[in-house]
């Protein structure tokens, strides 16, 4: 298990622990950031400031702060 | 007639926009959400004697509502007076939209599920299992392309069949053990005489388990809150005990993820996972190195069409309104009323009018780039820059819009949902030097600086703007908004051809809403400027400058002698007095009270400092090329008060079209007051700081 930001592009895995709070939370759950989803980091800015994201079919960005508080379980080798 | 009214809901990206434009014989009507300036889109049907309204809600992700724009959608949905729900959710990502249907389906009002963008899934191989889901739902199903314009008409006619039947019966169940809270907050919610209904009273119980703030809210007032309360705390403890959760929110959350997972596993074949040109763009656009370059050049491209095209019709208009302001004076007999027409009314309707295509062509730009899905990239780009400075990604649009007309620019803060993000945004805007300030600095310029270094120093005030702006950015949120700046977290939908009717349309209607809002505004604030600078008449002066003018030996004494008329009479009038009145507020900065009138006129427009100072120095009908006023510039401005007048003009409020828009996008009073006051207050102290400085360099 790690955070988002410890994983490098084309990392594949499943989400295990979201540690953001309320609203915050909750908007990454109705963007289908969910404990159990399947997620694949997809690219990050060159100062990696910004993060995106995909899980279920939906792209996702997000800053840095909240890429570190969703944690994964990466498939195979890679970060 | 029967009369339906419809609550279009879904989240954003959905394409609910696109299916109300391909409706039928539909008659759209754009208004605003009571009290908000949230765009609110009608559309009406008449159809087998029912007249049906379908109001089209801002994009909302869940009931859990997060942005501005989605608590409009939640308190339509939760406090308006509608039929029944039609709720649109992207075949594509299904099992995410199912969950706020979920929420939908909690409310137990009569429904219909549109699911849209079949066609996508179709094309790569999926399949969507209209009667499976209908079945499991308990509510009916239809599968649309708006693209294609397929099941889109279905939706009226099952309106009507929906409206007509009984309300299907719930089929939405969680777990036994929240079934068992839910039910024991159904019975103290009973006790409460507005409670009654079963339904209702379900609804409140659930939303109460989401933490729902605003439905806490409600029920906080009423006799049985006490009892509730207490209860609540144990259902919540015990839940989150039972569920080893930290809140009974993430339990109805998961709950609602593993329901939405297992129907789609029942009802969706999905589609083989392909590398789609979403990807393929992403990969180029979103490059961590070339991503930042090719923004920029669209950026650039979009500036380029934007005032290259946008200015061959605004000569075009400029001659007409000219024509017309000619027309009405040969055909009036002279005196107040053909005045305020032929030079109040009309000329500043026209000045208005000129900025429309200039308007429309950003906007298009604008809307191009948002509905392509190319506008969430730029933000995800510039948004490590903008943080710095206290911004969000998205802020860079509004922010070179400005550089065109801070009028769209104010409007463009609208793709800025926190409204922290938003009114930070917008009260740096102004700093954007904006196309009507050229010809001042161009003015400027020529009568205190060599010409060979004037692109230079023109380039230096756009360049110092933008980085006030930036700063001030900075300041505002360290000082104003303490505190982080909101997070980023954002979708980033999947590129899409945009359609040409939703473009033509969004175009229309923002041409429709400009011309209605600013015409009146500008038309009535340019009366006043009108009337102060005409009004009161000095008859003897004006007696005793004829004669002299009749006595004239030639024809250049006669016009100087005119000219000479028309600034004594301005310094009489209204305006002259105010300029007399304010001149000690501009005295330290070097400026006569001409200046100073100026100065203020140019609250009304930014063109006008240039007109208002040709007058003002007598030299009749000039522009910012006259060499005479030019001269008359250097005998009576000097350079230190000139650069005091670039930096003023360069800060200040902008003109009263802008400032309106401002008050039309902000309603809070302490922001409109606040927007009144510091910029002035900042661009005097700005002058005066550069005035001393080159006062102790020796200018």
């Amino acid at each position: 298990m790690k955070p988002l930001t410890e994983c490098t592009i084309g990392c594949e895995g499943r989400i295990v622990k979201i540690k953001a709070k309320d609203p915050i939370k909750g908007r990454l759950f109705s963007l289908g950031l969910a404990k159990g989803s399947e997620i694949k980091i997809l690219d990050h800015t060159l100062a990696k400031q910004t993060w995106e994201v995909e899980s279920d079919g939906t792209k996702i960005a997000l800053r840095e702060e909240e890429a570190a508080s969703i944690f994964m379980e990466p498939k195979g080798s890679c970060g | 007639m029967n009369k339906i009214k419809v609550a279009l809901a879904g989240q954003p990206n959905v394409g609910k926009s696109s299916i109300i434009n391909s409706m039928t014989g539909a008659r759209l009507h754009v208004g605003n959400f009571s009290g908000v300036t949230v765009e609110k889109k009608e559309v009406f049907i008449q159809k087998d004697g029912y007249e049906i309204e379908i109001v089209d809600l801002p994009g909302i992700y869940s009931l859990n509502a997060y942005t501005p724009e989605e608590q409009v959608a939640k308190k339509f949905l939760y406090n308006e007076d509608y039929d029944l729900i039609v709720n649109v959710v992207d075949a594509n990502t299904l099992s995410r939209n199912l969950i706020f249907t979920f929420q939908l389906m909690d409310m137990q009002k009569k429904m219909i599920l549109v699911v849209n963008m079949i066609d996508e899934v179709e094309k790569q191989g999926g399949r969507v299992d209209k009667e499976k889901l209908e079945e499991l739902l308990g509510i009916p199903v239809i599968l649309t392309s708006a693209k294609e314009h397929r099941g889109v008409d279905e939706i009226v006619d099952q309106i009507i069949k929906t409206y007509g039947s009984e309300k299907p019966k719930n089929k939405l169940y969680y777990d036994e053990r929240i079934e068992e809270q839910i039910e024991k907050l159904v019975k103290v919610l009973h006790k409460s005489p507005h409670f009654k209904d079963p339904d209702e009273a379900r609804f409140i119980a659930i939303r109460l388990l989401d933490r729902d703030e605003d439905v806490y809210r409600t029920i906080h007032d009423l006799p049985i809150f006490i009892e509730l309360h207490e209860m609540l705390g144990k259902i919540y403890r015990d839940l989150e005990l039972e569920f080893d959760e930290e809140s009974t929110t993430d339990i109805m959350n998961d709950e609602r993820y593993a329901l939405s997972k297992a129907l789609v596993m029942k009802a969706l074949v999905t589609p083989p996972k392909k590398v789609t040109l979403t990807d393929r763009l992403d990969k180029l656009l979103i490059h961590p190195v070339l991503g930042l370059p090719i923004f920029l050049f669209f950026m650039w491209l979009l500036f380029q069409i934007t005032f290259e095209v946008g200015s061959i019709p605004m000569d075009m208009i400029d001659a007409a309104f000219t024509e017309i302001s000619n027309t009405i004076k040969g055909a009036l007999p002279s005196g107040p009323i053909r005045s305020v027409l032929a030079d109040g009314v009309v000329p500043a309707v026209g000045s208005v009018i000129m900025f429309l295509p200039n308007i429309l062509i950003l906007f298009l730009g604008i809307n191009l780039l948002e509905q392509t899905g190319y506008m969430s990239r730029a933000a995800f780009l510039l948004d490590g820059f903008m943080k710095k400075f206290g911004l969000q990604g998205k802020a860079f649009i509004p922010l070179v819009s400005g550089f065109g007309c801070t009028v769209p620019a104010y409007m463009a803060a609208r793709t800025l949902k926190n409204p922290k993000d938003r009114i930070i945004t917008m009260l740096v805007l102004g700093f954007m030097s904006c196309s009507a300030r050229l010809p001042v600095y161009v003015l400027l310029i020529g009568a205190f600086f060599p010409s060979s270094h004037a692109g230079n120093i023109l380039f230096i005030i756009y360049i110092s703007g933008a980085i006030l702006g930036l700063i001030v950015a900075k300041i505002l949120r360290t000082v104003l908004f303490k505190g982080e700046p909101e997070p980023f977290v954002m979708e980033m939908p999947p590129y899409r051809f945009p359609s040409m009717k939703a473009l033509a349309v969004e175009l229309w209607i923002k041409a429709k809403l400009f011309l209605k809002k600013a015409g009146t505004f500008i038309a009535g604030a340019s009366m006043i400027v009108w009337f102060l600078s005409s009004y009161p008449h000095d008859t003897s002066l004006v007696e005793s400058y004829e004669k002299k003018i009749e006595t004239a030996i030639d024809e250049a004494q006669k016009a100087e002698l005119q000219n000479e008329l028309s600034a004594k009479e301005l310094e009489s009038s209204y305006l002259g007095r105010i300029g007399k009145a304010i001149e000690p507020v501009f005295e330290p900065l070097g400026f006569d009270w001409r200046v100073s009138v100026a100065t203020i006129t140019g609250l009304a427009a930014k063109e006008v400092v240039v007109s208002t100072l040709a007058t003002l120095y007598a030299v009749g009908e000039a522009d910012e090329q006259s060499s005479t006023l030019i001269e008359r510039l250097r005998e009576n401005v000097s350079f230190k008060a000139a650069i005091a007048l670039i930096v003023i003009i360069m800060i200040y409020s902008p003109c009263i079209a802008a400032m309106s828009t401002f008050w039309a996008e902000v309603p809070q009073w302490a922001w409109r007051g606040f927007y009144l006051v510091y910029p002035n207050v900042l661009a005097w102290l700005a002058a005066f700081g550069v005035y001393s400085l080159l006062g102790v360099m020796g200018f």
